[in-house]
C-alpha cells in the first residue's frame, strides 16, 4: 500500500513558504511527532523553500509533497528551475562574514541538514529535488 | 506590507525591542533599522524580546548578523530573550550565540546588561 501523501502546489510569492509550514505542523501533530522535531521540520522546510524561490529560476511555481510513512516523515520538495551544484555552495561560517566584507547570507543548506535526520539533493539542469526525512 | 510588529522601550540604557511575526527580510530590516536610528542617537545595548516570534528563516537572521557588525564597531552588546526553541536552535546553529547573548528571560538579561 502507498504511504498517504500530501501535495501541495505552491506559487512562488512571497511568505509562500509559511503556506507550507502550517501543513507541515498538521502532518506533524498527525503523527504524533514533538514540538521540537515539528519546529525543525518548519524550520527546514522554510530554508528548502526560499532556496527554491530564490535561486532555481524555476517558473511558476514549486511543488512539496509529505509522505507519511510508519515511523518517519519523508518531504521532498521539487521545482523545475536550473539545477544547482551542491559541491560548489560553500560552508558557512559566521567567523568569515562578521566584520569581513563576504555576504552575511548563504546559510540554507547548513540548516537544513542540521536540522533533519537525511537529506538529499537530486538536480541537474531541468530541476531540483530536496528530499528530507525527520524520523519519529 | 509586512506583517512583522516591534514594540521599542528602554530600560536604563538598554533599548528593548519586542518582536511580534515571521522574522525574514523585511523583519530583520526592521530590527536592523531600529537599531541603526538608536546606535546614531548613542545607544550601545540591544535586547530583542523574540517572544510574539515563533518562526524565523536565515535571511532575516543575517540581518541580525549586520547589526552584531555594527554593534562590533562602537563595542555595543546585542542580546535575546523569550526565543522559541526553534529560534533558539537556529541562532545556534548560525553561531550568533558566539557574538550575542542568548538568555531565558528579561530578568536574566538585564542582570547581564
Amino acid at each position: 500500500m502507498n504511504s498517504p501523501t500530501v501535495e501541495l502546489k505552491l506559487p512562488i510569492l512571497p511568505n509562500m513558504e509559511l503556506v507550507a509550514t502550517q501543513t507541515a505542523e498538521i502532518i506533524a501533530k498527525h503523527m504524533h511527532l514533538s514540538e521540537d522535531q515539528s519546529g525543525e521540520i518548519t524550520m527546514a522546510l522554510i530554508e528548502t523553500c526560499i532556496n527554491a524561490f530564490e535561486h532555481s529560476k524555476a517558473g511558476n511555481n514549486i511543488f512539496i509533497h509529505f509522505i507519511i510513512e510508519e515511523s518517519s516523515l519523508v518531504i521532498k520538495v521539487i521545482d523545475q528551475g536550473v539545477g544547482f551544484d551542491k559541491s560548489k555552495v560553500a560552508i558557512p561560517k559566521i567567523e568569515n562574514k562578521i566584520g569581513k566584507d563576504e555576504r552575511k547570507r548563504g546559510w540554507g543548506l547548513q540548516l537544513i541538514q542540521a536540522l533533519m535526520d537525511s537529506v538529499e539533493f537530486e538536480s541537474n539542469d531541468s530541476g531540483t529535488t530536496v528530499t528530507m526525512t525527520k524520523n519519529k | 506590507m509586512s506583517d512583522f510588529k516591534t514594540k521599542v522601550s528602554a530600560v536604563n540604557e538598554v533599548v528593548i525591542i519586542e518582536t511580534e511575526g515571521y522574522l525574514n527580510n523585511e523583519g530583520g530590516q526592521i530590527i536592523y533599522d531600529i537599531c541603526i536610528e538608536k546606535l546614531a542617537s548613542g545607544s550601545r545595548k540591544f535586547l530583542l524580546n523574540l517572544s510574539g516570534t515563533k518562526v524565523v528563516n536565515s535571511i532575516g537572521v543575517s540581518i541580525i548578523i549586520e547589526v552584531i557588525e555594527k554593534l562590533q564597531e562602537v563595542e555595543g552588546k546585542l542580546g535575546y530573550y523569550n526565543m522559541a526553541p526553534i529560534v533558539e536552535k537556529t541562532f545556534h546553529i548560525m553561531g550568533l550565540s558566539k557574538y550575542s547573548s542568548l538568555y531565558k528571560t528579561e530578568e536574566l538579561a538585564l542582570l547581564e546588561f
